[in-house]
Parts: C-alpha cells; structure tokens; sequence
C-alpha cells in the first residue's frame, strides 16, 4: 500500500495562530480542554459533586472549581464542566451512580483568555452583560451572547475572564474580541 | 435596551438573551383524541392577540435556557412581571398595571426605546 503520510492525526486548535489584543487587553487561546454538558435533578447533586471531585453550584451565575475542574451553572438543572487536560469527566460522572445527562463536548466548545485592564471593556463590545465587580464578581459566570455568537463568560480573576465558544465560531468572536481590545485602549 | 427579569436567574437581563414563545397558559386539552376538528384549532391555531396586557411565555435561551412566563403590555412594550412555567397568572403591580396605553405615535414609537 502507499504510504499517504497521513499516519499521524495531528490535532490543531481552531484558533491556532490568532493573535491579537492591545496595550491594555491580552488574548490568547486557551489550551485544549475537557469539557462536559451536565443535566441532572437537585436530588442527584450531591452524589455528582463527590464523584467529579468539585461541588454543582446551585445558585444562578455562580460557578465552583477545584482539583482542576470547574463546575459552571448555567441553568437550574445545567451545568458546563471543564477539567484541565484530559480529566476522565464522563467516567466520574458515570460512577456517580446517579441519574444524569452528560455529553462530551471537550471539542465543540474552545476558549478564549481575556485578561488586563481593559478585559471586561473588551467584552463588552458585544455582550450586554453588566461585568462590573459588583454584579459580575470572581468565580461568576453565565451563558450570554456575544455579538451575533452565544457564550459562556467565567470571570477567573478581577481582570480575567474565559470565553467558551463553540469552534465553527471561534474566529468570529476573536476577531470581535481583537476590535473591543482595540476600543478598550483608546 | 430592554430588561428583562429571568424568575430562574433572579436578576434583569438584556432583550438580546430572551426570545418570545407564544400565548401563555393555554392548556392541552386531557382528550385531545376526541375533541373536535373545531375545538382543536381553536386550541392549536387560534390565540386571543390582545392589544395592551398579555400573559406570554417567553425563553431565556441565550440564559439559563428556561421558559417562564410574563405579564406585558403589547403597546408600551413593558413587561409588568414574570413568573416560572407552571405557576398560575401573577398579581400584576400597581405602577404598571394602570398605565394607560395611549394610541399616539409618541406613545407607541417613543416609548419603545
Ligand atoms: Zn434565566
């Protein structure tokens, strides 16, 4: 048979080479995730908590994280979960032995890192959110949109934030994100 | 911009999260089987369209996901309240419950900033 050369399936980041920012917003790419789409009833919380090592928020835009996982509320009985690296979320959430949905969308989402001074002005430049401290403070997160494009916004730090967007929708909203950065400098 | 207050995230959001779905508390008949071609159109096609207060379902799809419910005035366009899917019509409050809804051009297009 005729080598193809196609032995080896590299795996690139949609938003490999992107670049962009100004003198007070950085962006980057942040690195590949694992990511799950969690559903359950409020009787099986508990036992999901304890099986992926971090505790289901149960109050609106709040989120919790530890152990390298981050548990994000999205709705009353939703909730996104990232893990750093490849967590084996499904398997945890498998040996809850509770009754719950959860889908592998590690590669439907990618994520964006906003961060500097003028992060949340960028961001603004397409999400109507109110992201001051006061209503949007560390650790809070929310699906929302983005220009034309829906989102999910966690603020990891006073001046940080991650934007998870799903990958055919990437370079819009980095592009979007490159022009609020521009904005925010000015 | 327009505010909207999501019952599920308990707190004032942009119109840009919500999308609107259809007439609220209409309720599928138990026998649906055997009600009439009449009786079902009138439950499946027909909706009442008022002008001024409607009672109507709406989705926070870009939010939390869910439906809930809310009380508006068609020409003012204010929402007057919203409550959760499945509670029964809401008290309306007093300030917005008896504003009058003036047929002029200011008072439909000035008021719907
Ligand atoms: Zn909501």
């Amino acid at each position: 048979m005729a080598d193809s050369g196609a032995d080896l399936a590299n795996r690139t980041s949609p938003l490999s080479g992107f670049h962009g920012g100004s003198s007070t917003v950085r962006l980057e790419a942040a690195p590949p995730a694992e990511r799950i789409s969690l559903r359950a009833r409020a009787e099986d919380v508990a036992a999901l908590s304890s099986a992926l090592g971090v505790d289901l928020p149960v109050r609106p835009k709040t989120s919790a994280s530890g152990n390298g996982r981050s548990a994000l509320w999205l709705g009353p009985d939703e909730w996104l979960v990232i893990a750093e690296g490849n967590g084996g979320l499904m398997q945890a959430a498998k040996n809850s032995g509770a009754l719950h949905s959860a889908t592998d969308v590690s590669h439907r989402n990618t994520a964006i890192l906003v961060s500097g001074p003028g992060a949340a002005a960028a961001i603004n430049a397409g999400c109507p959110q109110d992201l001051s401290l006061k209503a949007f403070p560390v650790g809070a997160c929310s699906r929302t949109v983005f220009g034309k494009v829906e989102i999910v916004l966690l603020r990891t730090g006073g001046d940080a934030f991650r934007m998870e967007v799903w990958r055919s929708f990437s370079d819009y909203a980095f592009g979007l994100l490159a022009e609020g950065a521009q904005d925010a400098a000015v | 911009m327009l505010l909207i207050h999501c019952p599920y995230c308990e707190e004032d959001r942009s119109e840009l999260e919500f999308r609107w779905a259809g007439e609220a508390h209409i309720a599928r008949p138990e026998n649906i089987s055997a009600i009439s071609d009449e009786e079902f159109a009138e439950y499946f096609f027909l909706r009442n369209n008022e002008k001024g207060l409607t009672y109507e379902r709406w989705r926070h799809i870009h939010g939390c996901g869910r439906f809930f419910n809310a009380a508006r005035d068609t020409v003012s366009d204010r929402f007057l309240t919203t409550y959760k899917a499945g509670m029964p019509k809401q008290p309306l409050p007093e300030t917005g419950a008896s504003e009058k809804t003036v047929e002029t051009y200011e008072a439909t297009e000035g008021d719907a900033r």
